[in-house]
């Protein structure tokens, strides 16, 4: 990748007096300055780590420990799962780590199938008024229609309160359709076009023979799609005020960031852990389904957020 | 570093233009209708997300004229009256609530040009400077990570660690020093702010200037090597003007963005500090609109707010071309 490295750069001769030794054409870099570059590469990721670390620990620590420290640990002595036993155990947690699911799987279903739809239809060769539903996205892009109209649109449609109010709005990403068109566009024809002489219909052509070719494009543009969904809290903020719709976003903000007590009717539990343990619980339970999509984003998305970006 | 483009713009009309353009030859086209019928599976693949785009964003839009309205709940938008640049006033007058929001807003968008901008670029330099692929795949992964959290997360972990209970103040008291205040304290909310996006977004900001990087040519370096450049010279001299283009690209798209700053990150924490130094735009939108009730005056300044935007980025770009750079779009 970097300038640095490029495999075949031959080393120059020596230069001008000068002895240390060259490395595809940069000197080799001196002693201190790679302990300093070390140095800050270690505090970076320590930065970014620790945080997790903290509250993994906590959300396992015991009540004496959480007590003596006087909130976060580093490093629980006697791990307990008690913490977790009481968000699962079918109170305010459990509910919305059920809407978050709800709402995260079946929003990337209905935003994939929309958005491939329509970005297949787009990247035919010859489309009645083309250019015209193109401009319709691509216009959607610079535009955005605030907030105020968009909350009364969505109040006028009768969504208030309704878990469809979650996916709808956002259910279409012009950017991806954009994205996905540039690939489906890339794609040889000869393939769709053979179907098409042996008599396959449009939708079957589409199903059986395009959607198979494009399972890294889905992958990604479904994963971002996801993302978005189980991250969404303004949206559940406008839309949603019966708190037993609430995604985790609205969860964590209510009992973790502005700190509301949890008591056993909210969790549904007899035993109450600490309430640190409990917080840092339930912000583990809504970073983990991040974590484990992670890997599969990052496989991808260097190179889908860059093919999106060059192609357009 | 002309095609590392963000918005799709350019390249669509490229794409298009060869084929429309040139319709087979010798054959006429067929009347509309034809079309029309020949095309209806292809146009009906094209109803779920046009229904979409066109409820939840072009009705919203028109919607807008609500901001020309007494907006009466009850009647609804359409049936409530005309009231001309009413809701306008508060901004002509200068409404000091509006004026303490736009002041703010002006605030942290010159902070976060100043200190969040750079921050991916330094750290690009930096990964880009590292000879161990493996250990740069490596930082890059976990640098990436915050960028994929929410705000409510990342507040949450912010709170955690710098909180009054948090990890950075136990330290401190079990090390004889007195507790710092960092949080709910308007002196240094901005500063929070600041960081927290740092913290959030820096990893990911990488991949376009790691991109841009990438494309310089690896002779140039040997070349400059050869003239005697050292290393800082060859930054100054040779990777720099590399990222020219994507830098000003970039510029100009958070030139456009200027009057947005964090609204779910600053929603969240605003109860601590008091609105006075934490209210911007978008939370005046919000807490005068949807809590508030002054649905009109709401839509006003977001409807202002969202005209200069995009004034911004076309002007931003029209400078872009003057400059003899790309920009976002021709």
């Amino acid at each position: 990748m970097s300038a640095t490295t490029q495999p075949g750069a031959v080393s120059p001769p020596p230069v001008r007096g000068r002895t240390r030794r060259l490395r595809h054409g940069v000197p080799v870099e001196p002693i201190g300055l790679r302990l300093l570059k070390g140095l800050a590469l270690l505090v970076l990721c320590a930065v970014v780590v620790l945080p997790f670390v903290g509250v993994l620990a906590t959300s396992l620590a015991g009540r004496e420990q959480i007590a003596q420290s006087g909130g976060l640990v580093l490093w629980p002595s006697q791990p307990t799962l008690e913490a977790y036993r009481s968000i699962f155990a079918g109170g305010v947690v459990t509910q919305a780590l059920q809407v978050s699911l709800v709402v995260t799987i079946g929003g990337t279903l209905l935003s994939l199938a929309a958005t491939c739809l329509v970005a297949y239809a787009l990247a035919q060769r010859e489309l009645f008024g083309k250019k015209v539903i193109l401009m319709i996205f691509l216009i959607s892009m610079l535009f955005s229609p605030g907030m105020i109209p968009t909350y009364l649109t969505v109040r006028q449609v009768g969504l208030l309160d309704s878990l469809w109010a979650l996916i709808l709005p956002t259910m279409v990403s012009a950017f991806n359709v954009v994205v996905m068109r540039a690939f489906f566009m890339n794609l040889p024809s000869e393939l769709t076009e053979s179907a098409q002489i042996d008599g396959a219909s449009e939708f079957r052509v589409f199903t059986r023979i395009v959607l198979p070719l494009s399972k890294a494009v889905l992958a990604v543009i479904g994963l971002f799609y996801a993302v978005g969904y189980w991250n969404a809290f303004f949206n559940a903020l406008l839309y949603i005020n019966d708190a037993t719709k609430w995604p985790m976003q609205l969860v964590l903000r209510t009992y973790v960031v502005n700190d509301v007590q949890m008591g056993s009717a909210e969790l549904g539990s007899e035993v109450v852990p600490p309430q640190p343990a409990i917080q840092m619980a339930i912000l583990v339970i809504s970073i983990v389904p991040i974590l484990i999509i992670y890997p599969f984003l990052q496989k991808h998305f260097a190179k889908g957020v860059l093919t999106g970006a060059v192609k357009g | 570093m002309a095609e590392v483009q963000t918005r799709p713009a350019p390249s669509e009309s490229q794409s298009d233009a060869p084929r429309d353009s040139s319709p087979p030859p010798r054959r006429r086209r067929r009347p509309w209708y034809q079309r029309l019928w020949r095309d209806r599976m292809y146009l009906l693949f094209t109803l779920p997300a046009l229904l979409i785009i066109v409820v939840f964003h072009y009705l919203p839009l028109i919607g807008n004229v609500i901001a020309f309205k007494d907006y009466q709940p009850y009647i609804g938008v359409w049936e409530s009256p005309w009231n001309g640049l009413e809701n306008f006033s508060i901004i002509w007058d200068g409404d000091p609530a509006f004026l303490a929001a736009l002041r703010n807003t002006l605030i942290l968008t010159a902070l976060q040009s100043v200190f969040v901008f750079p921050a991916p670029i330094l750290l690009a330099l930096l990964l880009n400077s590292l000879l161990s692929e493996n250990i740069k795949r490596l930082v890059q992964s976990v640098l990436y990570l915050p960028h994929f959290l929410s705000w409510v997360m990342v507040v949450a972990l912010f709170q955690q660690i710098l909180g009054g209970s948090g990890l950075l103040n136990n330290f401190l008291r079990s090390n004889g020093y007195d507790a710092v205040r960092i949080l709910g304290n308007p002196d240094t909310f901005y500063a929070l702010l600041t960081s927290q996006v740092i913290w959030k977004d820096t990893g990911w900001a990488t991949i376009l200037f790691l991109a841009a990087l990438s494309q310089i040519n690896a002779h140039l370096y040997e070349a400059a090597a050869v003239d005697g450049a050292g290393r800082w010279r060859q930054l100054w001299h040779v990777t720099l003007p590399g990222l020219k283009g994507i830098i000003i690209l970039l510029f100009i798209l958070r030139l456009g963005d200027s009057l947005s700053v964090g609204f779910e990150q600053i929603l969240l924490q605003q109860a601590a500090v008091g609105r006075n130094v934490s209210e911007v735009l978008d939370t005046y939108v919000y807490n005068n609109g949807v809590l508030g009730g002054n649905w009109g005056v709401s839509a006003a300044v977001g409807l202002v707010k969202g005209v200069v935007g995009v004034l911004l980025v076309l002007g931003a770009n029209k400078l872009a071309h003057r400059f003899g750079e790309e920009g976002v779009y021709r």
